[in-house]
């Protein structure tokens, strides 16, 4: 097969962003520990790159066109998933810099594998067929088990790595088997000769259960009950920036093939996953949110309450079939990928015991230390909890939207009663940073952390207080199909 | 509104102003500079006010639409507009919060001495929040000032409460939130219904809106069993807030524990949010559910429940504020069964007696933090003939206990009457039973007063207390002076109060039992209000 050059030009993103990964990787032997912060300059500054690329792609006419005989394709889909994933690695490079420069390990390949796990998530948001999908799939979570252990020697952040590692070869063994059954019956892999294929056929048993494995796999890599066990050890282990950016950039990735394969592939067998993704729906919002009532580190409330979020999300895979689905799904990410990773940059940024264990009584007093962080954590705060006016609400209300026009009004009434309840273990936050003394100390942040948060900030309350623009052109991400 | 051919959005104005100096304050004043923060708080407190004054004068009593309107989209996707404007009801409650606003920025100068900067911005941010809620004709803009309008109120609970505040604060955010979200699916399910359907429910295939006239006309031709669904998700954010028993439990801690300021402007604002939620959503939008026997029963019963068992639990307290607090269980209880009534009478009383809770019982929640300010107790046993040390403080506090218990002359008897006598048209149990709660509210009252006031100074901690200073008497006149004209001529009122009550009676009309002529009849004769306050009500 030939490339054209309209193939490379839509590659272009995935070549750029491993030659850079590469290059920072062999230069990195010439940095000693002291001039690591050039290379997260030059992290930050491949990846903005990579998005104006992407940027040029999106206004190229004729790239929602597959190419690669059908297995890659760069809709307005994929492209709102490249860039808000590039957009979490520079927020996660910016608030690694102290943590990776205070560590005693080389920062150079830490910065490299946050590169070659951003490959494998542009490859798996424009893969358009189920074998380029599981490759890239892999790709990722290869790069992201290193990065879960990168404190080789600290012996949480070993667990965490062997967890993830173990866990995630088991979940993706579970999909590669589902994968194997429907190529079995279909005979073929691309996700629109596959929704073709359906239309004609009736449902038959061995059928289904590949789609459900296939779910299954994709619901342990998005964190739904009963597939969650593995976040909270691993978010609380791995390195605060690492957790901050697994609570987003994979999560994205993980929703984007999840929604890309059941939205396209799968949709004529709706009434019979739509149940069954239901009950995991409502397990996973009761589960995570309860969970992360009795918890005491930071880490493992917010690793509960980004499962609770895991649920929240999967209401807008249920209301696929109606307007709202697709398009919450993508508001929502957006508001989480924000609001998220700005909770997770202030435990960053309260880092007191090493790199492990933060309590929230971490968070006492944070209000007379420092002001300003204590506001953008209770704006962070209050958007997880779905209160408006803040980008948590605004995605919180499509997907409720999309569950009660989906006809799972029950579903919609125990996500608000849940996301009630999500508020207590949050203000817990709240009232630890306003109401208690701390050790009274001002907290100083880096500037290159205060940017993340500052990012993450403006982008909550902005998208909280004027939707409209983001919205209308989220709506227009919306996978077509014919 | 229009003023020398300019277009003035006045709601907006009135709504941001304390916004616009909550911001200032934030980025201008350090946070040691606390008399200037003081000075510029209250210069924006009274600026709003007098920005919300010429609402009273320029609005028309007759018109039967919204006013003042402002329109604008806002979420064009979803049909959500920036949509404002008010009649009867919304006016008296946004000149009630501009009022209020003042008197608590003012009665916090001395109370409040620890991180004044975030005191007094939450205050000002609270006080955007409530009047973006009465100025709402969107439900989606509505809810979003619903929902935030919680966080401040959170902090000023939490940060600068009494001993349990941290328990008290988390506990209202939490009721009132649970309350509140189920609205929201409320509010979905209209939206729905309105355009494609949902749930087996045919849509009417309209454009996309949450304007709350348009949404009222589609809500009132919901099936009976959806409206009556729709009812219980909208009820529960309201019951909540106003609080009808059984959600009153957090009432108690979060006005006992709040500061002062907190206090006032909980009892008399944020109440008025759920009662003022019935005025304009519930009952206009689901007429059928209400007049549905089995939930007009229903609801009678809580807010009979409320008054009678919120003035027992009243009589047995020990702590001052407490007391007051419970006593608001009662007296909403009254706002309710007046709204329950669905008639003229009962109508007009419960949207005055909303207003008269607010001035009564802020103005109690304001006395009892003067003294505690002295004393830094609140219990009852601690005073006893304090009459006799501050005679000014004693005075005042008998009139707005006057007022609160319903005495003729002031402002509580014309709403307690007006609701009496709606509910005595439907039914004689129903007025039985809120007379009842009338004793029982002159009862707790009087006791209390006689307690406090009266017999010899036995504490020896009373024995010097000082009066009120005329900084304390200043945020409490224009309380007293509002008590008595309501009091002795409340026409104004009820004119303004009026068309918002038509027009109710006339979404539930045909429904309700014949109306009372005198309730009818008395908002278009002076001479028969005066008299009425003279105590001699005609037939």
């Amino acid at each position: 097969m030939k490339l054209s050059a309209s193939d490379w030009l839509l590659l272009s993103p995935e070549l750029f962003l491993t030659a850079a990964g590469l290059f920072l990787l062999s230069i990195s032997v010439f940095f000693g520990k002291a001039k690591e912060e050039f290379l997260a300059f030059l992290t930050i500054l491949f990846t903005a790159v990579t998005i104006g690329i992407v940027v040029f792609i999106s206004g190229y006419h004729g790239h929602e066109k597959p190419i690669l005989g059908g297995m890659f394709v760069v809709d307005n889909f994929a492209i709102f998933f490249k860039v808000l994933m590039l957009v979490s690695i520079i927020l996660t490079t910016l608030a690694s810099v102290r943590f990776v420069g205070n560590a005693p390990y080389p920062g150079g390949e830490y910065y490299a594998l946050l590169l070659f796990t951003g490959v494998g998530m542009l490859f798996m948001v424009s893969g358009n067929n189920l074998i380029s999908i599981y490759v890239a799939l892999e790709l990722m979570a290869l790069s992201s088990y290193i990065l879960a252990g990168y404190f080789k020697g600290e012996i949480k952040s070993t667990e965490a790595a062997l967890k993830y590692f173990v866990l995630g070869a088991f979940s993706s063994g579970v999909l590669l088997y589902g994968l194997s059954l429907v190529y079995g019956i279909a005979g073929r892999m691309g996700l629109p000769e596959l929704a073709k294929l359906f239309a004609g056929v009736e449902k038959s048993n061995v059928l289904l259960v590949g789609i459900l494995l296939i779910l299954a796999g994709l619901l342990f890599k998005v964190a739904a009950v009963p597939f969650h066990v593995w976040v909270p050890d691993v978010y609380e282990g791995a390195p605060t920036p690492v957790t901050a950016f697994f609570s987003v950039g994979p999560k994205l990735a993980a929703y984007a093939i999840l929604a890309r394969i059941f939205y396209v592939a799968f949709p004529k067998f709706h009434a019979d996953w739509g149940l069954i993704v239901a009950v995991v729906a409502a397990a996973t919002m009761v589960v995570g949110n309860v969970a992360a009532l009795l918890q005491a580190n930071v880490k493992r409330m917010l690793a509960y309450s980004s499962i609770a979020h895991a649920g929240y999300a999967l209401l807008g895979v249920i209301g696929f079939r109606t307007e709202f689905g697709l398009w919450g799904i993508l508001v929502y990410l957006l508001a989480y990928t924000f609001m998220n990773f700005g909770a997770f940059a202030l435990v960053v940024l309260l880092e007191t015991k090493g790199y492990a264990a933060e309590s929230v009584s971490d968070f006492n007093g944070l209000a007379r230390r420092n002001m300003t962080a204590a506001v953008v954590m209770l704006v962070f705060l209050l958007s997880l909890a779905g209160i408006p006016p803040t980008a948590g609400f605004i995605g919180k209300y499509y997907l409720f939207t999309a569950a009660m026009k989906a006809g799972y009004a029950w579903l919609a009434v125990l996500a608000v009663l849940m996301s009630a309840v999500s508020l207590f273990y949050y203000f817990r936050i709240a009232a630890a940073m306003f109401f208690l003394e701390g050790d009274g100390t001002p907290l100083k942040s880096s500037y290159t952390l205060t940017t993340a948060v500052l990012i993450c900030a403006v982008a909550t309350v902005l998208v909280g207080i004027a939707p409209q623009p983001v919205v209308e052109a989220l709506r227009a991400c919306v996978i077509q199909t014919p | 509104m229009q003023l020398m051919g300019l277009w003035i959005p006045i709601l907006s104005i009135v709504t941001y102003v304390p916004l616009a100096g909550a911001l200032a304050i934030v980025f201008f004043l350090p946070k040691e500079r606390t008399g200037a923060i003081r000075t510029l708080a209250t210069a924006t407190v009274i600026a709003g006010f007098l920005a919300s004054l010429p609402l009273w004068f320029l609005f028309e009593r007759g018109h039967a639409g919204y006013q003042f309107v402002e329109l604008a989209p806002w979420i064009p996707s979803l049909g959500v507009d920036y949509h404002f404007g008010i009649d009867g009801i919304s006016l008296v409650l946004i000149l009630l919060t501009t009022l209020m606003g003042i008197i608590a920025v003012v009665c916090s100068y001395t109370a409040i001495t620890e991180r004044q900067k975030e005191y007094y911005v939450l205050l000002l941010l609270l006080q955007t929040f409530m009047l973006g809620t009465f100025c709402s004709l969107d439900l989606f803009l509505f809810y979003v000032f619903w929902e935030v309008m919680l966080v401040p109120m959170y902090f000023l609970i939490g940060v600068w409460g009494s001993d349990r505040r941290l328990y008290a604060a988390i506990k209202f955010f939490l009721y009132t939130l649970a309350g509140s979200v189920l609205m929201l699916l409320g509010i979905i399910a209209l939206y729905f219904y309105n355009t494609t359907g949902f749930l087996g429910y045919k849509g009417l295939g309209n454009a996309p809106t949450f304007s709350i006239e348009k949404l009222t006309v589609v809500a009132q031709g919901l099936p009976v069993d959806l409206q009556i669904w729709l009812f219980f998700a909208f009820f529960l954010g309201f019951a909540i807030k106003v609080p009808m028993f059984p959600f009153h439990t957090w009432l108690p801690d979060a006005h006992t524990e709040a500061p002062t300021a907190g206090s006032v402007i909980l009892a008399a604002v944020l109440l008025k949010m759920g009662t003022y939620g019935f005025v304009r959503f519930s009952l206009p939008m689901f007429p059928d559910a209400i007049t549905t026997p089995w939930v007009l029963t229903l609801m009678v019963t809580l807010a009979i429940v409320g008054i009678v068992y919120g003035a027992m639990v009243t009589l047995v307290q020990k702590d001052m504020k407490r007391l007051i607090a419970y006593s608001s269980v009662s007296h909403l209880g009254f706002v309710m069964l007046g709204v329950f009534a669905l008639n003229m009478s009962g109508i007009q009383g419960g949207m005055l007696q909303m207003v008269n809770h607010g001035i009564s019982t802020g103005g109690l929640f304001l006395l009892v933090g003067m003294i505690y300010e002295r004393r830094h107790t609140r219990l009852i046993s601690e005073y006893g003939g304090i009459a006799r040390q501050m005679p000014v403080y004693a005075t005042y506090f008998l009139i707005l206990v006057l007022s609160s218990m319903g005495l003729p002359l002031l402002n509580g008897f014309i709403g307690e009457f007006a609701i009496l006598q709606g509910a005595f048209a439907r039914s004689f149990w129903w007025a039985f039973f809120a007379a009842t709660g009338i004793v029982l509210g002159a009862a707790y009252l009087l006791w209390l007063y006689q307690r406090v006031f009266f017999g010899e100074i036995t504490n020896p901690a009373n024995a010097n207390l000082p009066d009120l200073t005329p900084r304390e008497q200043l945020t409490l006149v224009p309380l007293v002076l509002l008590a008595l004209w309501i009091g002795l001529y409340p026409k104004p009122m009820f004119d303004v109060l009026r068309v918002p009550s038509e027009k109710i009676v006339e979404a539930v009309g045909g429904r309700t039992a014949t109306e009372p002529q005198l309730a009818r009849e008395r908002p278009s004769a002076p001479v028969e209000a005066s008299g009425l306050a003279e105590g001699t009500p005609r037939p």
